[in-house]
């Protein structure tokens, strides 16, 4: 159970997707001019994140792993091309269904919903997962259960959710400042990302 | 039709300064940041995007004509994944130290916006060989930025670049020190905002 919640409460603020990682980045700049839309990108990341990264964990200790098919066979350097056949699988099935039982959903999400089957976030995670399954179960990091990969995704998600929501808020005010004109835009973007991703920096420390 | 006609060097050319993939068309970012704390798994990543972004941009509009239209991004995706496997691959067989450097960032690179962007916008509707060119163009724009990245971030965070010692000794002995941030994750994206900052005071026409 603690290890439970320390993983959780790591993967939000030390191992954060975009201050740490800058994972899912492309997005995370294109889509946090308005709160409104940063908050529905960051659900549905956490939602897609949620699904996929438990299902790479089970193919990953079921079906990739060393010995796992076929006795001393280790297909793990199929990895890439299932963890993205996966993801992109998930993606369509949870738009579908989205669509069929919350259209006022679908239409909020509209386009991102697709794109975040590219959005490096995802495909992040399952591979960092995929590392963390072989670390020893002293490390706090490690990813040891079913459990734990739901933990790591809940986590994940909600970090890259506070993250972008943060800087939809930033940038909203940051709209009626006088920015040096070649600055403007996304020059002053990555700069405010870079202070955010230090003022993070203060939570590496942390653990439970 | 030439080689290398106007439209082709357009397509080579464009993405190295006017049309760059990562400081204006704001694609392929998380691994430009990630991998710069040193120069030579920048290099090593601009290197292995360019040929990935290439070869994936040379095969599908290869078969462009032959793609249904629905299930595009899948098929994008498979060819985009088998060529990153193979570079993979590669990496780990003969640059182990630099792909354990790059560690999931490899794998990414499937992920990278400038491969989806440039097949979507580019490799879907024109030919072979420009699509090629405009692949080259685009992994080696992007390679340019990463290696100004890893340059300024290796020089300034420990004084060395590839690993040999540039700063001299007796600068340290007057009390220089490295600058310990610039290794840190922040430092890369304040320094891409200030080479985005250059390049559009210099290029008005952007702003």
């Amino acid at each position: 159970m603690e290890h439970l919640i320390s993983l959780f409460v790591r993967s939000i603020f030390v191992d954060n997707m975009i201050f740490a990682f800058f994972l899912g980045m492309c997005s995370y700049l294109a889509v946090s001019k308005t709160v409104k839309t940063a908050l529905g990108l960051g659900v549905a990341v956490t939602f897609v994140l949620l699904i996929t990264v438990p299902v790479d964990y089970l193919l990953q200790q079921y079906v990739l792993g060393p010995n796992c098919l076929v006795e001393g066979v280790d297909l793990s350097f199929l990895s890439f091309i299932l963890f993205i056949a996966v993801i992109a699988a998930i993606v369509q099935l949870v738009e579908m269904i989205v669509e069929r039982f919350s259209p006022s959903l679908y239409a909020a999400l509209g386009i991102f919903l697709p794109l975040i089957a590219v959005n490096c976030a995802i495909m992040g995670a399952s591979l960092f997962m995929q590392q963390r399954v072989t670390m020893p179960d002293t490390n706090s990091q490690a990813i040891l259960s079913i459990w734990d990969s739901i933990a790591y995704a809940l986590g994940s998600g909600i970090g890259w959710l506070l993250a972008i929501t943060c800087l939809a808020a930033i940038r909203e005010k940051m709209a009626y400042t006088d920015v040096p004109r070649p600055l403007q835009g996304l020059g002053i973007t990555f700069i405010t990302v870079g202070l955010m991703a230090m003022a993070f920096m203060c939570f590496s420390g942390l653990n439970l | 039709m030439a080689l290398l006609s106007k439209a082709n060097q357009e397509a080579l050319v464009g993405p190295l300064n006017l049309n760059n993939p990562v400081v204006v068309q704001v694609l392929g970012i998380c691994s430009a940041l990630a991998v710069t704390a040193q120069l030579e798994p920048a290099i090593v990543m601009g290197l292995s995007v360019t040929i990935i972004t290439a070869f994936s941009n040379l095969i599908i509009s290869l078969i462009r004509n032959s793609i249904p239209n629905r299930i595009r991004i899948i098929v994008q995706l498979v060819v985009v994944a088998a060529l990153v496997t193979i570079v993979s691959q590669v990496l780990k067989a003969f640059a182990y130290d630099v792909s354990v450097q790059l560690s999931v960032y490899v794998g990414l690179i499937i992920t990278n916006c400038i491969l989806m962007g440039r097949l979507e916008a580019f490799a879907m509707m024109n030919k072979p060989w420009p699509s090629f060119l405009d692949g080259i163009g685009n992994g080696i724009g992007y390679a340019i930025i990463l290696i100004i990245v890893g340059f300024v971030r290796e020089l300034l965070g420990a004084g060395t670049l590839l690993g040999f010692q540039i700063i001299p000794d007796w600068c340290y002995e007057h009390g220089y020190v490295n600058n310990g941030m610039m290794t840190m994750p922040a430092m890369s994206l304040i320094i891409v905002g200030c080479v985005i900052w250059a390049h559009r005071a210099y290029n008005k026409e952007l702003q």
